[in-house]
């Protein structure tokens, strides 16, 4: 009779588990299964009137029923969690085309960039760099730098001088003061390794001069420093900010702070040197004025050019960011239209170590 | 200097083959940098021709069809020159010639065949300065002996090629053709061949009819012949020529040949008419306002900073720069008094500067060989016998008191080789110093080298270092990295960091003139400091040293907006002037300003103060200076911030910038702009990075809301709070701000979250209750609070 009854209820369970449509339904399979007075709970409680030798097998088989229902309940519960959550997932989905909470994006002015640049290299050999004041005097832009007044180099770097007490005083034309600066400040006069970026101004305006540009001065003071180590670092430094290929040419030249001096051409990186117009045809451009340190700088600041040799060599970063960037005027770049300092907001790996 | 490959031809055998761009590439690498080398004359497939016959054009009023004997063919060219006519001899641009206006081609002209073009001298791209008056207005009209089917360019004379140099300041010894020649002469290994200074006196002596006085010690040298009877007129072609390749106009013989000695010797020489100037010649300074007509009839007013040449009633010439109107070499000028001396070079600069650049003036301000001055002078005579028929007057008058002594520099090998960086054998140095023609004598351990008086550039050993390196070739010096001790390369960190900080907080950095204008030098400044000024500024916009980075972000914000550029959030780094006591100062500053949106997002957030308060917190905390700044209400703020919209930044109590928004009489749109004095922040130190514990226990976190007047501070309220307070204490945050109708229209309601915690044990309720209900009460008190339900 339980043998029969066990098989009713296995029926009608597999029936029930077969018509469940909702979470509800489930629980209430659970109750008439499982509950205080379900039919399972039930069925246990009759194990008492079962004869001895077949009370075993019949706990198995209420054990199997419950069991299924157990495993049943579970995986239906689970599909009916699942769903629900995925109702409301859906429910959740957004436009993820709208556009975004974006911050500005903010951006280095292309001259602290090629500065950066600058720097980076020469302080990994060593280098300090050293920015001296904008305001100099005569003496420190001029004369220390072997040019006494009346000295025609001045020509070429007509230069703004100050007002009323301050008439011996100037906006720096070259960053070659700063040059002064620290020989004069290195007291013991030891080796000296320093470049020096910065703020220049000139009087001469127009596509290729601004009346304040920046330019970039180096110095090494040692005692066996030569010409051919200032051509080796050269070397060194234009084909890490121009690229690999770039071959640089001396050509003599003068400067009243240098002797012997030289203007450095690289080979043109537009057309590797076959000749555009950006290099006139030549295949060379112009970019560096260098020199060994003139013993009457070393001098007037205090070396003994007897004991000391260096090497100098100064350059316009504004030069360097127009060709990098192929910038064709450089109004442009004090211009600060952000369209334009907007294309700086990225980072630049043209030179970057692989 | 344009050097003409004819004229340094009388002086150096250059080889034929070389062509004119070598030659100015080889300048080149020793540092004589050219501009520009090009023939004279650049045109091709030219020829002599001879017009057979000259007939009007039948279809035009102005042309003419002409049959031309070319020598090897007769061709019919259509001519529209008004001196166009039988039997002329005339310059024929064949079909295919190329001229410096384009390519002649063969074609029909109106109806007639015309298979060439007959050519003015302008169309064979000679400068219209360069042109006599019969030439400026037709076909160049060769002389009859010129041969038919010759090249007309060699018949004219100007078949010469030309450098265009751009020298340096130091050598102003190239500004002549023996100094080219010399160079060359070390290239190419030449000997400079001598000049001709030969000429016949007569036998009255220059001295017993012409003084001269130098009255300033600006004038060292002094020479003057006189030639007599001089026959003014027209140059040989070969001086012409040679002027016009040099880019001087021809005039007349005598004013000529002063210009031709002047290019050979670079020494620059004045003719004066003899007999206008008088029997004495006076070198003197300017009086002051003293006034000379010049030779281009422009009254000069002169100052004693300017040297003249007078006779005895008034001044004569600019001396250096410009003769006077008054003794100018005319067509009848009959008798010469020949200048050559030597000026003190800075005050010609100045002068020169001032009134009138020349070609004179530009030798002189570089200084001058007084060797060349004597050559010069004997040089003109001889071309003034040979090509004016001059006489001269035996002797020179003379003033000499400068030295005309070469100077002998000792050279070591080993220097030379220690600066070069490169081994040069004796040999080649030897061999290099003479190829310039120095004179090089062997001494125990060095060179003793001689050095012309020509070379004034050269003073010291390494200027003969030089020499020997440009002559073997800088180029030919192998690059080495130099062997140094290792040392610690630095920067400016922090700059650098502040700039990326604010980058990456998304402003864009930007980069403006420094100087601006004195109108807007007190703008965004407490107006509290006195200005630098410009001495001699180049525009009025640009006049003053600025004080204030935010005058030039406002004029970007400006130029940007009027570029409907809208959204603006830039910082800039940069130096800042003023005057203290009697010194100039410069403070590195920095300046943001922002307009529009910073955020972008759909509800198009406008920027306000604070998010530019948020800006200044972040750079603050970041920099080192966490907790340790207030932003205050300021009433020392600049007028160019709106008053109720501002503060001042403060860093352990030193004011060191200001923020706030732009009052709207200065910009109308809503703009924020923050100054701070970086010099001044980054004096104040900071604490070193270290760890701190973090507490294990747990936090009690209490919320209260207070109903305060309108007028009460946040901060105020804060103070309060801390003060009432113990250490246990760690944080207090603002979390809601309400005003409404429903707790009075001048309240507010501002609700903090006080965070309790202890590093050392767990906080019970009922001590954090104690100080809780405490802060409660005190800020009821002080501020009239209300605690606002929950």
């Amino acid at each position: 009779m339980s043998n029969e009854k066990l098989e009713k209820i296995k029926k009608e369970l597999q029936e029930d588990l077969q018509n469940v449509k909702t979470e509800t339904f489930l629980n209430e399979l659970k109750v008439k299964y499982l509950g205080k007075k379900g039919l399972i709970t039930e069925l246990n409680s009759e194990i008492k009137n079962i004869p001895n030798e077949e009370k075993k097998s019949f706990g198995m088989a209420v054990n199997e029923i419950r069991n299924l229902f157990n495993t049943s309940y579970d995986e239906k519960l689970k599909a009916f969690k699942e769903e629900e959550l995925n109702k409301k997932l859906a429910s959740e989905t957004i436009d993820i085309t709208l556009p975004s909470k974006k911050i500005k994006r903010g951006s280095l002015h292309p001259m602290t960039l090629i500065t950066e640049e600058f720097e980076d290299l020469f302080v990994s050999m060593g280098y300090t760099v050293y920015e001296g004041p904008e305001i100099e005097s005569d003496e420190n832009c001029f004369q220390k730098l072997n040019i006494p007044k009346g000295h025609p180099a001045r020509d070429a770097q007509d230069t703004f001088y100050l007002k009323d007490e301050f008439e011996n005083f100037l906006l720096r034309s070259q960053t070659s003061t700063a040059q002064v600066r620290a020989m004069e400040e290195n007291v013991e006069k030891k080796p000296l390794r320093i470049v020096c970026p910065g703020k220049v101004y000139r009087r001469d305006e127009d596509a290729t001069h601004s009346h304040q540009f920046m330019q970039i001065e180096g110095l090494v003071i040692d005692e066996n420093v030569s010409m051919a180590d200032l051509k080796g670092t050269l070397e060194l430094f234009c084909k890490k900010i121009l690229g690999e290929k770039t071959e640089v040419r001396f050509r003599p030249s003068y400067f009243p702070f240098t002797e012997p001096s030289v203007e450095v051409d690289v080979s043109c990186f537009k057309c590797q040197g076959k000749g555009c117009n950006l290099c006139k045809q030549t295949g060379w451009i112009e970019v560096l004025g260098a020199g060994m340190v003139h013993p009457n700088v070393l001098q007037m600041c205090g070396y003994d050019p007897k004991k000391y040799q260096g090497f100098a060599f100064g350059t316009g970063l504004d030069r360097f960011a127009m060709f990098k960037y192929g910038i064709p005027d450089i109004r442009t770049i004090y211009g600060n239209d952000i369209r334009f300092i907007e294309q700086f907001a990225r980072k630049d790996d043209t030179y970057e170590i692989k | 200097m344009k050097l003409s490959r004819n004229f340094v031809n009388d002086y150096i055998d250059l080889d034929k083959d070389l062509s004119i761009k070598k030659i100015a590439e080889d300048m080149t690498s020793i540092g004589n940098e050219y501009d520009l080398a090009y023939p004279l004359i650049d045109c091709t497939n030219l020829v002599v021709g001879k017009i057979l016959s000259c007939t009007n054009h039948p279809d035009s009023d102005h042309l003419h069809t002409c049959v031309v004997d070319i020598g090897t063919e007769k061709l019919n060219i259509v001519c529209g020159a008004p001196n166009c006519r039988e039997g002329l001899k005339v310059i024929v641009a064949k079909d295919g010639a190329v001229l410096p206006g384009g390519t002649i081609k063969k074609g029909i002209i109106r109806g007639c065949e015309s298979n060439g073009m007959i050519c003015s001298l302008a169309e064979l791209g000679l400068e219209n300065k360069f042109l006599e008056a019969k030439d400026k207005d037709g076909i160049h009209e060769f002389a009859d002996d010129v041969e038919v089917g010759s090249n007309p360019i060699k018949a004219l004379g100007l078949d010469d090629e030309v450098i265009d140099f751009e020298l340096t300041s130091n050598r102003g010894d190239l500004l002549s053709i023996l100094g080219m020649a010399y160079e060359l002469g070390a290239i190419y290994n030449k000997k400079v061949k001598s000049i001709d200074t030969s000429f016949t006196e007569t036998k009255d002596d220059v001295n017993d009819v012409f003084k001269i006085q130098i009255a300033t010690s600006d004038c060292p040298l002094f020479l003057a012949k006189k030639a007599l009877n001089v026959t003014i007129k027209e140059s040989p072609a070969f001086i012409k020529n040679r002027l016009i390749a040099s880019g001087i106009r021809p005039i007349n013989n005598v004013v000529d040949i002063s210009n031709y000695v002047m290019l050979e010797t670079g020494q620059p020489l004045h003719f004066y008419d003899a007999d206008s100037l008088g029997d004495t010649l006076i070198v003197r300074n300017a009086l002051e306002n003293e006034k000379l007509i010049t030779l281009d009839n422009i009254e000069r007013t002169l100052s004693p900073e300017d040297i003249v040449i007078a006779n005895k009633t008034s001044p004569v010439g600019l001396a250096g720069v410009m003769g006077g109107l008054s003794t100018e070499v005319e067509l009848t000028t009959k008798n010469i008094i020949i200048e050559s001396a030597i000026f003190d070079n800075i005050k010609i600069r100045k002068t020169s500067k001032k009134i009138l650049r020349s070609e004179a003036s530009n030798r002189f301000e570089k200084g001058l060989d007084p060797n060349r001055t004597y050559l010069a002078i004997e040089r003109s005579c001889a071309l003034l016998q040979k090509y004016a028929n001059a006489q001269i007057m035996q002797g020179t008058v003379v003033y000499d008191k400068i030295s005309k002594e070469s100077k002998k520099i000792s050279l070591s090998l080993d220097k030379i080789n220690k600066v070069l960086g490169i081994t040069i054998p004796e040999k080649e140095v030897i061999s290099i110093l003479e190829r310039l023609a120095f004179t090089v004598s062997k001494e125990a351990t060095s060179l003793l080298v001689e050095v012309p008086t020509r070379r004034r550039d050269i003073s010291i050993e390494e200027d003969l270092i030089e020499e020997v390196g440009r002559i073997y070739g800088m180029d030919n010096i192998k690059g080495k990295l130099p062997v140094l001790d290792i040392s610690l390369g630095t920067y400016n960190k922090t700059k650098r960091a502040i700039k990326h900080k604010l980058a990456d907080l998304g402003l864009n950095e930007t980069v403006s003139y420094t100087l601006i204008s004195k109108d807007n030098v007190k703008d965004f400044t407490t107006d509290d400091f006195e200005p630098i000024y410009l001495n001699d500024p180049m525009s009025e916009d640009r006049n003053a040293l600025r004080n204030s980075l935010l005058h030039s972000l406002k004029e970007i914000y400006l130029y940007n907006k009027a570029r409907n550029n809208s959204d603006i959030s830039i910082f800039e780094i940069g130096k800042c002037f003023y005057k203290e006591d009697t010194k100039y100062k410069e403070d590195l500053h920095l300046g943001i300003l922002l307009s529009g949106e910073f955020y972008y997002d759909i509800k198009k957030t406008k920027v306000d103060f604070y998010i530019l308060k948020g800006i200044a917190e972040e750079l603050l905390d970041f920099l080192g200076y966490e907790n340790r700044y207030t932003f205050e209400k300021d009433e020392h703020i600049p007028r160019q911030l709106h008053p109720g919209i501002s503060a001042s930044i403060n860093v352990n109590g030193n004011k060191i910038g200001f923020l706030g928004k732009v009052h709207p009489k200065t910009l109308k749109d809503d703009v924020y702009v923050l100054e701070i004095n970086l010099d001044k922040l980054l004096n104040i130190k900071t604490a070193k990075m270290k760890y701190k514990d973090i507490s294990k226990y747990p936090s009690i976190i209490k919320d209260v809301a207070f109903i305060v007047n309108k007028d009460i501070t946040s901060k105020e309220i804060m103070d309060t709070i801390k003060k009432a307070s113990s250490k246990i204490l760690t944080n207090i945050e603002l979390f809601d701000l309400y005003t409404g109708e429903n707790i009075g229209a001048d309240k507010k309601s501002l609700a903090y979250k006080l965070t309790f915690m202890s590093p050392t044990r767990t906080l019970t309720e009922e001590e954090v209750m104690i100080i809780f209900n405490n802060v409660i009460e005190k800020v009821q008190k002080a501020h009239n609070a209300v605690l606002r339900d929950k």
